[in-house]
């Protein structure tokens, strides 16, 4: 049994289509990511699934259960993160956790063993208020009351959002030794460095699913030669290539650019000299791995041409 | 069951946490008590007042003295010309000018009507009708003082159809009396209107009901458990409230306390439902205030608190059925000052429970859609 299955699910908001026509499954034990920009229907989708919101058409069943008609049963097997900190800041670190323990008829206690690991570095913090932690420990926070109730589907919303590198690493520790438990993960995240971590990855985009493949395949299947391009002005160069006439794509990428040409036969040394002759210093052009952002644009650019 | 011991463990946690609200809870009923029963007042007190007397006689002398000892009016000024008091009227420092015409004492004396004159500013109608009313009871007592000088002149004249008043379960006409258990009732009407409405609104505003409603908390039990804190709060008010009445005011209480109670329970019920059906249609507690704001002063103003249910135009008077608590109010006082039993209320306690079987289940219902 699959634990999520998503056909052609749609939803809007008045007039404007946050989903169109969503269809996915996510196996038994994934850890399955939906990678987006804000906007793109990522929290819409999420929220239909833990049975907060009802979808005006097609289908969605989560554990075997359908969302709309059985969500009192999902409601109690599966475990949410919100995007937003959703626990309530004014009781404290244990108050919380006892809270939901109980609320889900179950004690800390009881599910101890599985939420230890993250709970462990909140316990000398038990009796601080939870609006008073930090970002890091108010993500752990989350998670743990998430967990407490020994979910078979974790759904967690952006959890690393506002969270520091270090914080942010570290919680995609915790979610594959969750995954090593036999826990499915749902996870969105605007980060593309994150989705490496995925075992599959949705790409979405404008309320519609792009591509789902594994990372490695998602970067396999990329038939163009991405060309990292250096030189002394970075905005002049981008302004410089993007009116070039072979360009395909143009994207500044860290201190370097992306580039992309159209041409089959393109050549990294001429390239280099025709910059030179138009000005450029220092120009260093170098082939390197094409990564999911890289497949993300361009599948977004191409979305785009062909509205 | 337990489910809902949880909740309530939970509410009681963060109200009793919330170091600004509590004291407003707590403190509230007594200022309420004190601050309105004492302000909110139909008793008149120093009416300053202009003198233009043309007669100039020992009788008229006389009956500005008796209106200065009655304690209720005060002589501020005095001229020969009323166009003077009405420019005093004006410039608000006198409410009424006292006009004795010449002749006075002659055509008292002499047992021909006479007349005086009170111009009175009427801008506060409900303040000229109790000024014309204490001073036409004075005038009229003055008058019935220099009758016999006058009968006796006449030998003797018709008898008039003499009316005197009683007044019974209020005999000082006490108006302490009947605010009070009125104050108590606006007082647990705040606590059931604003609390818990409130409270689901700043579940959603700050985003802790989107991990509320994940869980298999039902929706009975979530609105269980915020109505059940304020609703108990709001019967600790009462009693509070009672206590300072009975104590500090010395109100009577002639009927059943416990029967007031069993009432308060359902008038909450109805209020407290009111609340939770605004927090369905509202998503910040700005606008949740502002929509229990209006109902509630609409409930106030027209609830039957300062001015007679009675007194209004008849459409107004029907609204007032709909109106929970004008019904409270009613019976607060019924029950406070006339012990009323179970048969004198039971129809105002009916459309309550009426009331709140209509309105919980509505906001119950409202409360799902809200999240779907």
């Amino acid at each position: 049994m699959q634990p999520v299955r998503i056909h052609n699910l749609q939803k809007s908001y008045g007039g404007i289509q946050a989903l169109r026509g969503i269809t996915f499954d996510v196996q038994e034990g994934e850890l399955f990511g939906l990678i987006g920009p804000d906007g793109a229907g990522k929290t819409t989708l999420f929220r239909i699934i833990t049975t907060l919101l009802k979808p005006d058409s097609g289908e969605a069943s989560v554990l075997g259960k359908d969302v709309v008609d059985e969500y009192n049963a999902i409601r109690s097997s599966i475990g949410y993160m919100p995007g937003q900190f959703a626990l309530y800041q004014d009781l404290s670190v244990r108050e919380n956790m006892n809270f939901f323990a109980s609320v889900f008829g179950t004690t800390l206690e009881q599910n101890y063993e599985l939420v230890a690991p993250i709970y462990r570095q909140l316990e000398p913090f038990e009796n601080r208020l939870a609006g008073a932690l930090s970002g890091g420990m108010k993500q752990k926070l989350a998670l743990s009351c998430a967990l407490i109730h020994k979910p078979a589907l974790l759904v967690l919303d952006e959890p690393t959002t506002g969270v520091d590198a270090v914080s942010r690493k570290e919680f995609w520790q915790m979610l594959h030794r969750l995954k090593a438990k036999g826990i499915t993960i749902l996870v969105s995240t605007p980060y593309m460095d994150e989705a490496k971590q995925c075992d599959r990855i949705a790409l979405m985009q404008n309320g519609g699913i792009l591509s789902i493949e594994s990372p490695s395949a998602v970067t396999r299947q990329f038939d163009r030669q991405v060309w990292s391009v250096r030189a002394g002005s970075k905005y002049r160069l981008i302004q410089f290539l993007r009116g070039y006439e072979h360009a395909e794509s143009v994207q500044p990428f860290g201190e370097s650019i992306h580039y992309i040409d159209y041409r089959a036969g393109f050549d990294p040394a001429d390239f280099k000299q025709m910059l030179e002759r138009n000005g450029f210093q220092g120009v260093q052009v170098q082939q390197v791995a094409p990564g999911i952002e890289d497949v993300f644009i361009r599948l977004m650019e191409q979305e785009e041409t062909y509205e | 069951m337990r489910t809902i011991k949880f909740l309530l463990q939970k509410e009681f946690l963060q109200i009793f946490r919330n170091k600004s609200m509590l004291p407003i809870i707590f403190v509230m009923p007594v200022i309420q008590l004190v601050v309105l029963s004492f302000a909110a007042t139909y008793e008149l007190k120093e009416v300053d007042m202009h003198l233009v007397d043309f007669d100039r006689s020992g009788v008229s002398r006389q009956l500005v003295t008796k209106m200065q000892a009655s304690g209720y009016f005060t002589l501020r000024s005095q001229s020969a010309n009323v166009e003077e008091g009405i420019t005093d009227i004006r410039r608000n420092k006198v409410q009424l000018v006292l006009v004795i015409p010449p002749h006075f004492e002659r055509d008292l004396r002499s047992g021909r009507p006479a007349s005086v004159q009170m111009n009175i500013d009427a801008v506060d109608g409900a303040t000229a009708g109790l000024i014309q009313a204490y001073g036409r009871s004075i005038i009229q007592d003055f008058d019935a003082g220099i009758r016999p000088d006058v009968e006796e002149v006449r030998g003797g004249g018709p008898g008039g159809i003499d009316i005197i008043p009683a007044s019974w379960y209020n005999p000082n006409l006490d108006y302490i009396k009947y605010m009070v258990p009125g104050i108590l009732v606006v007082l647990v009407a705040m606590i059931g209107m604003f609390l818990s409405g409130m409270n689901i609104v700043r579940e959603r505003e700050i985003g802790t009901i989107e991990q509320l409603n994940v869980t298999p908390i039902r929706r009975y039990q979530f609105m269980l458990g915020k109505l059940l804190p304020f609703w108990i709060i709001a019967l600790f008010e009462l009693a509070l409230g009672l206590l300072i009445a009975r104590f500090g005011f010395d109100i009577p209480f002639v009927g059943s306390v416990w029967l007031l109670f069993g009432i308060a329970g359902i008038f909450m019920l109805v209020v407290q439902g009111l609340g939770l059906l605004i927090s369905t249609v509202t998503h910040t507690q700005q606008q949740a205030m502002f929509i229990a704001w209006f109902l509630m002063v609409i409930f106030i103003l027209m609830g039957g608190l300062f001015t007679p249910i009675e007194s209004m135009p008849v459409w107004a008077r029907e609204l007032t059925l709909f109106n929970p608590m004008a019904h409270f109010i009613k019976i607060m006082r019924m029950v406070l000052l006339k012990g009323a039993g179970w048969n004198e209320i039971q129809h105002l306690a009916g459309l309550l429970a009426l009331m709140a079987a209509v309105i919980l289940p509505a906001a119950v219902f409202r409360y799902r859609k809200s999240t779907g």
